[in-house]
């Protein structure tokens, strides 16, 4: 039978400063990206048009820029999507002189413009999205407040479930991955789209999903180990949920890589989120969770730590300081 | 040996259930033909809703469009707008529509599988509010024409509107405009610009001017200039014609002076419908009006005979008013001039609704072509199959024999999950599509616990039934917990989301019940079937 990482036994708290470091550099990186690009919104957030054309031949899109210039939209963006007969066309600016909030005008502008360029008939329309800033400016607030209120009630649920430092440990992994994905779709200019929002909600999810079962591990550790350190503890349950997190990932990775090949064009931002969020997800996991649950347990220690028999400070004078081979496990 | 039994029972009406609900049946739908008739269609197909983008179609939300008259009370005006609404797209003929109210201040709109969006939203927008006039028989207008032309010079219009009109109006102008601009000096501008129509021979209706097409829109912001409002003639209202007319090589916008007062309102119609005139071919609305508003029209059209009577649709005067010539009753006839006959049905159809009270704006439009929907199912299943392979791979390749029983457990799961939300009447969206595919990969999250559980058990020591026995029992907790927190996260998602992201939500919440189900109660029952057929099994092909 094929046995991945069974016994495994690696010191993943013993190097938790180099996956420190690790952990700087990736949100170094996504930070820069972000100030030198910014968040890339779709027209949902920012307000504007997008139309999604079908063209019999490939198109010359600095005439199609000029042609919507002369019609009163400025600063468009018109993209090749998928193949070089489908474009799709973003004015996030309403036609000038127009109330933004009604979206039909600059919409018949677009329509109007490419009427000129192309000529009728050589294109079809095959997606609208018009939203005025008024709808847009709701979306992105209710998007944050998405985000913003699961994370209070996951806390809620992991303080109820286990307690508090938990919980808390959990969130700061979950606000790490948030981060590092922000920074993720910064780097490769993806646009911000409310599926992409729920590709960030679910990635949200699945790595609270892969905290938690380490953390029941720990919690299970925590009453049947007796006389180790509070690192031993999660180092051995880290590696004791190891295999179960490399199949889950890989099955997980196998159906997102099918849907980013397979899944047509609209959808690939999303799986292309979700698929960083399969690693950013597991790193923290193991990698900011755990160490940041050892740190609290130090600063506050719990009932169940005390119980250990073993201050989780004492266990190692200096903390990390001297790098050493965990317990073999029995 | 009983406990087996009756789980096979329940999984077996499990998936009965599930199949009930996923197969396909006949459904019927009522449409409006090319032709304009209403017909029932009777299709077979999977009962499982798909959303917008998937089937093609519509999604609008409107408001209150205040910007050109403010609403008394917008709260009721909204509700009305609503009803109107309702009429109307039941009477436009589309399977399964949606009219909703979204918070206090939007409608929103979903059309499924419409060909033509232009129309569909016209038929939203149009206020459809109808009034019939008399026309100025006094030339009261004709006479205030100079005095309005000395409150624009003192106002300093000269050539330039900049005051009342952007710039758009500016580029529409073109040459005459200019032309226009240097007669300034000349008697006066809206006299150079405002013929009498019944003067030039063109016709003897009264009340009739003429304006070149190409300087309508500046005529227009002059006239609506509050100053120029406040010197019109009392007792007087103007109103423009629908569509310009050729008039020898140029081509006219006409102007009519009306009396204020409508003598009737479309308020008084109960019936309307559209019909070619057998006599000009063209097509025409043919109403009813109810009985106080027929014996109201009666009387005043007998008291109007010989007048012209203009036909306001919108605040815009449809034909040429015609001349009245005798009473008419509660029935009455619209022509359209050259309109087709799908236009005059639009336009039947939004006049029984009722009219709107105040006009709509679209503030939001999402529209899907139906071809572009069909592609993104068939990318979602090429990608679920794909998919679904891999994992099947992945699965058995590691776990072999208990392997093979997760993906029995995982085809039981997606039709559980299929089924389940067809039965919730849920909506299959493309965002939903791809959460099924994901929640494919992330199904066989629960088995993979309980597996790696019951290897560790094994491995302790234990006998292979006690190993799958507490492998079960102890991965339980984990399982639950990630439930809870993956629901939670869900639940938010389908607090804020709109239709494509709720239908991911609502597929992400199916999914994690479904996977609970098959895992712990589908996947257990396997096993012990195959533990109690052999009975002395030492070893677990895990």
């Amino acid at each position: 039978m094929v046995r991945l990482f069974a016994n495994a036994n690696y010191d993943f708290l013993g190097v938790r400063k180099y996956a420190y470091g690790v952990t700087a550099v990736v949100l170094g990186i996504g930070l820069l990206a972000l100030i030198l690009s910014g968040i890339n919104y779709s027209v949902e957030f920012t307000g504007g048009t997008l139309i999604q054309v079908e063209t019999t031949a490939p198109i010359d899109v600095s005439r199609v820029r000029d042609g919507l210039n002369s019609q009163g939209i400025r600063g468009a963006e018109i993209q090749a999507f998928g193949s070089d007969r489908e474009y799709v066309i973003r004015a996030r600016t309403a036609k000038e002189g127009t109330d933004a909030d009604n979206t039909q005008e600059t919409a018949s502008a677009v329509e109007s413009a490419l009427n000129a360029v192309l000529g009728g008939g050589t294109y079809t329309v095959v997606r609208t999205e018009a939203v005025g800033p008024k709808v847009g400016s709701e979306l992105r607030q209710k998007a944050f407040f998405a985000i913003l209120l699961s994370f209070v009630a996951v806390l809620l649920y992991l303080a109820y479930r286990f307690e508090w430092r938990f919980g808390l440990a959990a969130v700061i992994a979950t606000a790490h991955d948030i981060a590092t994905t922000l920074g993720f779709i910064a780097l490769l200019r993806l646009e911000v789209s409310l599926v992409v929002v729920g590709a960030v909600l679910s990635m949200v999810g699945y790595s609270l999903n892969d905290t938690i079962i380490i953390f029941d591990r720990v919690h299970e550790n925590l009453r049947k180990l007796k006389g180790v350190s509070f690192e031993e503890v999660l180092n051995r349950s880290v590696n004791e949920t190891l295999p179960r997190s490399i199949l889950t990932h890989g099955t997980t990775l196998a159906s997102l890589a099918a849907l980013a090949i397979f899944g047509g064009e609209v959808i690939r931002p999303f799986s292309l989120v979700m698929f960083f969020g399969v690693f950013t997800g597991t790193f923290s996991s193991i990698f900011i969770a755990s160490p940041v649950l050892l740190w609290i347990e130090r600063k506050w220690p719990g009932a169940a730590v005390k119980a250990l028999g073993m201050r989780p400070a004492s266990a190692r004078a200096g903390g990390a300081a001297s790098p050493r081979k965990a317990q073999p496990v029995t | 040996m009983h406990t087996i039994r009756n789980r096979f029972i329940l999984i077996g009406a499990l998936l009965a259930l599930s199949i009930f609900y996923l197969f396909p049946r006949q459904q019927t739908i009522r449409e409006r033909g090319q032709d304009g008739v209403m017909r029932d269609v009777t299709i077979t197909r999977v009962p499982l809703k798909r959303g917008l983008d998937l089937q093609g179609g519509m999604h609008l939300a409107l408001e209150l469009d205040q910007s050109a008259r403010v609403s008394a009370d917008p709260a009721r005006d909204i509700d009305l707008a609503l009803t109107v609404l309702r009429k109307r797209i039941d009477e436009f003929g589309v399977s399964e529509p949606l009219v909703q109210k979204s918070g206090d201040d939007r409608i929103v709109v979903e059309l499924a599988g419409i060909s033509d969006p232009a129309r569909a939203k016209a038929i939203v927008q149009r206020s459809a509010f109808l009034e019939f006039r008399i026309t100025d028989k006094t030339g009261a207008f004709e006479r205030a024409l100079p005095s309005l032309d000395r409150v624009l010079r003192g106002l300093g219009v000269q050539g330039g509107t900049a005051k009342a009109q952007p710039s758009a109006v500016q580029q529409l102008l073109g040459d005459s405009a200019a032309a226009a601009d240097s007669a300034d000096t000349g008697p006066g501008i809206l006299t150079d610009l405002i013929l009498s129509a019944a003067g030039s021979g063109v016709s003897a209706t009264p009340g009739e001017f003429m304006v070149l097409e190409s300087a309508y829109p500046r005529v227009d912001s002059m006239l609506n200039l509050p100053e120029v409002q406040r010197a019109l003639p009392r007792n007087l209202s103007l109103r423009w014609s629908a569509q310009p007319e050729p008039v020898g090589v140029e081509s006219y916008r006409f102007l009519y002076a009306l009396d204020d007062k409508p003598i009737i309102t479309g308020t008084s119609l109960v019936d309307a419908q559209a019909q070619l005139d057998p006599l000009t071919n063209g097509a025409v609305v043919v109403f009813d009006l109810d009985r106080a508003g027929g014996r109201k029209f009666g009387a005043e059209t007998g008291r109007h005979v010989g007048d012209y009577m203009a036909i306001i649709l919108d605040d815009l005067v449809q034909g040429r008013p015609p001349v009245i010539q005798s009473r008419i009753d509660r029935r009455g006839q619209i022509t359209l001039g050259n309109k087709t006959l799908q236009e005059a049905q639009d336009l039947a159809l939004t006049l029984k609704a009722g009219a709107l009270p105040v006009p709509l704006k679209i503030v939001e439009e999402r529209q899907v072509g139906a071809s572009l929907g069909q592609d993104s199912i068939r990318e979602g299943v090429t990608a679920g199959l794909v998919g679904t392979a891999l994992v099947i791979l992945i699965m058995i390749g590691y776990y072999r024999f208990a392997g093979a029983l997760a993906v029995l457990a995982l085809g039981v799961y997606i039709l559980f999950t299929l089924g389940g939300l067809s039965m919730l009447g849920a909506t299959l969206t493309l965002p939903g599509l791809a959460g099924l595919v994901l929640s494919i990969g992330i199904a066989v999250d629960a088995n993979v616990l309980i597996f790696e559980r019951i290897r560790e058990e094994l491995q302790h020591g234990k006998t292979v039934r006690l190993a799958v026995d507490e492998g079960f029992q102890h991965a339980m907790s984990a399982i639950v917990d990630s439930s809870v927190s993956t629901v939670l996260t869900a639940l938010f998602l389908f607090q804020f989301g709109t239709g494509p992201v709720k239908g991911f939500a609502v597929t992400l919440i199916m999914g994690i019940a479904a996977s609970l189900v098959t895992a712990v109660f589908v996947t257990r029952t396997f096993f012990m079937l195959w533990l109690q057929r052999r009975p002395a099994l030492t070893t677990l092909s895990i």
